[in-house]
């Protein structure tokens, strides 16, 4: 059995100690706003937080996450609305989103969002050459410039 | 206003509980039963477009095309709501069903112009749009067409007649003349007697009446919607998680399927030997395809650890051994030894070489690339008795349900397609990319319960459909005082788009031609099609033109493209807002190119560093275009912006190689992406000409590449003629002094 909190609610499951967390959310537990990308953790779109610290799911087996507590895009704005999460006041990220038109396809975006948060909860002012170093996820349809105007807005705010 | 004749064209229906259906549609006999019960109207119609207004006031647009970024579905309601003078807060925009009362006509004269259609189909084009949409069952999204076939067409003119409708009743109701009312919000007003109706109390009434002869469109300056930065409707279920992908599909009982798939393309299975995947938790099957062999399991990533289990033999095949040395060898003896084909013969090249002072050649290359959209192509398919469920990311969702009837033996009719969004899709979402389909179908085949079937990062990089590599041979003629008399070019096809090679230049004799430069690797659409190869090409080499004429390359090509005035425009805004011809900070460059493609005209201008390493470092990208007029600015700014940092990509890193006949490269380290530390500045200026729509999910990407390395020229002397940058060492490099 393994065990562990997904967005507040506990959940045990009868899987493989080195299956990847973004299978177990996806497959077993159907939550399919992490996303699949590359496998080998290169892309980021597979992020979610694991006590509030950003993580590729995709490379992170669930024996590593025994009770933890894992915050998903789901979980984003209703952990930031309660204010209990181990990050706070995520839900802006997701409003600046919509404020800056930033998705395109949106494929990536969820991994991207967990990603900013994550920074932005430990970095609340980054600099530019830390967004850089920070946020290494792929958005193929280029949604980068308005992610950067979107971050620093956040920092600002 | 312009009046466009459409009569035939427009048909209203009643429905249920009072409101009115009013659609753009074309006569040609459905062999849809669906279509035809839905729409409830004698003969039947293939529908572009309809929208649907009911008694609380509330328009509904149905869009025929898939969203993947692009902002169609917003665009194109804005187009039909405006035209209707609807209140944007009560519109509704929702994804037209997969039937083929959808089918696009106006999408597929788009293709047939410009994209070209599958050769099987040549004869067909100019005889009926809407035959070749029966046999190629069309609802496709691609070539850039959406808004400017779609939209223009269909989208507007169903607002109009809807709105005319609507102005007739009240005018009937209150025994007043048509022409003095007028509309606003979702309602009809006759202000000379202060009454005044909403839409919804109109409908029923509405949906009695025969459909104008030649509703009016708007002039521009009479736009209420279109022109604004309106948000896409898209995006708030994009930032919480819940807006459903292809891959998304999910349930209780579902089974998910990995695949290892012949490395080298076309090859078959010979044999498998699954005894120790078959003891695996989870396990379901093995399932052997004629080119592949699948794990079936409960869970996707069993099934992916099983397979690597599975040994699987292959057969040999004539491919083994081929190499891009090869493809790239056999080009250049077709483009020495091939007479090729006729592009276009201007003047007499011939005669031009012969009595040149001089003149300068230069081969040019671009290899293979992969679509890798970040959602790995997947399919799932359930099929229960003589009936299927499919959810699947496509940018045609008649055809792959055609497909998949077909695969599986069922009636079209049978099969359900569940709309999903797609996770990119830059031309692997297309027709004829049927790789992933056909498995999927074919393993669900042998289960009754839904099966998913996802390639993995590394499959969907090495069994894609490619953007072809090419090579490209030019020679120019000058005379003695250094101006250019001709241009010679010689490349490798096959062509998928149509006059991506002609350039617009006023060079009196060009000879253009093109050679067989089919191989084994299958190819496709990507994004901007071949003027992602040609653009490249041309605007390199008349660079090199320029330079050689002792001109600067703005200036010369403001000289060469004066019978352009579209051109002339985007280069001058470009060029100003980029401080053209200014100071510049020690060691930086820019560099200029501009492409006219899917109806937009497009000019780039770059800077370019080299960092402590000499590598390229790209500063800033000014981008002006003319798309004719902007439905959405900020929607057009995304794709600039978008189709840029595509473009960059491939410019900078992108290269699929082939080693012993298959791809080389697995997943994102060795297929390298621009991020965000390596994304320029990018501005974007619009310029409004006001002549037709022109695309823009595409013209961005063009122009790219070649405004990098002319760039990179300036700053080094070293002239790239083969992508990626990456492979190019610039240590060595000397500047060219700027002209």
């Amino acid at each position: 059995m393994v065990n562990f909190k997904v967005n507040g609610v506990e959940q045990h499951l009868d899987i493989e100690p080195d299956m990847p967390l973004l299978w177990a959310l996806r497959d077993e537990l159907g939550m399919t706003g992490t996303k699949f990308g590359c496998g080998i953790a290169a892309c980021g779109a597979c992020t979610v937080h694991v006590n509030g610290r950003a993580v590729r799911s995709c490379v992170t087996p669930v024996s590593e996450v025994e009770g933890q507590e894992i915050t998903t895009i789901e979980g984003l704005a209703s952990a930031a609305a309660e204010g209990n999460a181990p990050v706070p006041g995520l839900a802006a990220v997701q409003q600046a989103w919509i404020d800056h038109q930033v998705p395109q396809c949106g494929y990536c975006q969820s991994g991207m969002i967990m990603a900013v948060s994550s920074l932005l909860a430990s970095n609340p002012n980054p600099s530019d050459a830390e967004i850089d170093r920070g946020i290494t996820n792929i958005c193929r349809c280029g949604s980068y410039p308005r992610v950067r105007k979107a971050i620093r807005a956040l920092a600002t705010a | 206003m312009k009046k466009i004749s459409r009569r035939r064209f427009i048909l209203s229906t009643a429905l249920v509980g009072g409101g009115v259906l009013i659609g753009y549609a074309a006569t040609r006999p459905s062999r849809h039963r669906r279509a035809n019960q839905e729409l409830a109207v004698d003969g039947a119609h293939y529908v572009t477009s309809f929208l649907k207004i009911e008694p609380n006031n509330e328009v509904t647009v149905y869009v025929p095309h898939a969203e993947m970024g692009q902002g169609v579905h917003t665009s194109l309601s804005m187009m039909a709501a405006d035209e209707l003078d609807a209140d944007w807060e009560l519109v509704n925009i929702e994804q037209a069903p997969a039937i083929d009362l959808f089918a696009n006509g106006d999408v597929i004269k788009g293709f047939a112009s410009e994209l070209g259609v599958p050769s099987f189909l040549d004869g067909l084009v100019a005889v009926s749009a809407f035959k070749v949409a029966e046999i190629m069952n069309l609802q496709i999204t691609g070539g850039s067409t959406s808004v400017r076939y779609t939209g223009e067409f269909a989208m507007r003119t169903a607002g109009a007649a809807a709105r005319q409708m609507l102005i007739d009743c009240a005018a009937t109701r209150w025994g007043v003349a048509a022409d003095t009312c007028s509309t606003q919000l979702s309602h009809v007003h006759h202000n000379a007697s202060g009454r005044s109706l909403s839409y919804g109390e109109l409908a029923a009434a509405a949906a009695l009446l025969e459909p104008p002869d030649s509703p009016r469109l708007k002039d521009r300056s009479q736009f209420n919607i279109m022109g604004k930065a309106i948000s896409r409707n898209d995006i708030p279920a994009k930032v919480d998680g819940s807006a459903k992908y292809g891959i998304d599909a999910h349930s209780e009982d579902m089974l998910y399927a990995a695949i290892r798939f012949a490395p080298v393309f076309g090859t078959k299975l010979v044999s498998v030997d699954a005894t120790e995947a078959l003891r695996q938790r989870g396990v379901q099957r093995i399932v052997e395809l004629e080119d592949s062999v699948a794990v079936v399991a409960d869970n996707y990533w069993r099934a992916k650890q099983a397979l690597k289990l599975v040994h699987a033999e292959f057969a040999a095949s004539d491919h083994d051994t081929v190499s891009s040395a090869d493809i790239f060898a056999r080009f250049d003896r077709a483009l020495a030894e091939d007479k090729g084909s006729k592009v276009l013969e201007l003047g007499d090249t011939e005669a031009a070489f012969a009595e040149a002072d001089d003149v300068i050649e230069a081969g040019y290359r671009v290899p293979y690339l992969a679509h890798a959209t970040m959602e790995p192509m997947n399919c799932t398919v359930h099929i229960h008795g003589d009936s299927a469920d499919l959810w699947t990311s496509t940018q045609d969702a008649l055809g792959i349900k055609g497909r998949v009837a077909s695969v599986a033996g069922l009636d079209e009719d049978a099969v359900t397609f569940h709309h999903c969004y797609l996770g990119g899709g830059f031309g692997r979402r297309l027709p004829f990319n049927w790789n992933v389909i056909d498995h999927a179908t074919l393993i669900a085949m042998e289960f009754d319960v839904p099966v998913k079937t996802v390639l993995s990062r590394e499959d969907d990089m090495q069994q894609d459909y490619y953007r072809p590599a090419v090579a490209s041979n030019f020679k120019a003629a000058f005379d003695a005082q250094g101006k250019v008399l001709a241009w010679h070019n010689r490349f490798t096809g096959p062509i998928q788009t149509p006059g991506a090679s002609e350039i617009p230049y006023a060079i009196a004799n060009q000879s253009i031609r093109v050679v067989d430069g089919d191989t084994h690797i299958p190819i496709a659409s990507w994004r901007s099609v071949d003027h992602s190869q040609h653009t490249f090409f041309t605007e390199s080499f008349i660079d090199e033109v320029a330079h050689r004429s002792g001109k600067n390359p703005y200036q010369f090509r403001m000289e060469l493209l004066q019978a352009h005035p579209r051109h002339l425009r985007v280069l001058e805004v470009a060029a100003e807002a980029a401080g053209y011809g200014q100071n510049l900070a020690e060691g930086h460059a820019l560099g200029i190119a501009v492409q006219e493609s899917f109806g937009s005209i497009v000019a780039e201008i770059v800077e370019v560093s080299l960092d402590g390493d000499y590598r390229p470092i790209v500063h800033k990208v000014t981008c002006a275009i003319d798309c004719g007029w902007a439905v959405n600015p900020d929607t057009v700014e995304a794709q600039v912006e978008s189709g840029i940092i595509f473009g960059l990509t491939a410019a900078l890193y992108g290269e699929i190689t082939i080693e012993n006949g298959r791809v080389a490269q697995h997943n994102f380290p060795d297929y390298e992406m621009v991020r965000l530390a390596t994304t320029p500045e990018i501005d974007v200026h619009i310029v409004e000409s006001g002549e037709s729509l022109g695309g823009m999910g595409e013209p961005a990407t063009p122009p790219i590449a070649a405004a990098v390395t002319n760039a990179l020229y300036i700053l080094t002397g070293q002239r790239v003629r083969e992508l990626p940058i990456k492979n190019h060492d610039f240590s060595r490099a000397t500047p060219v002094a700027q002209i």
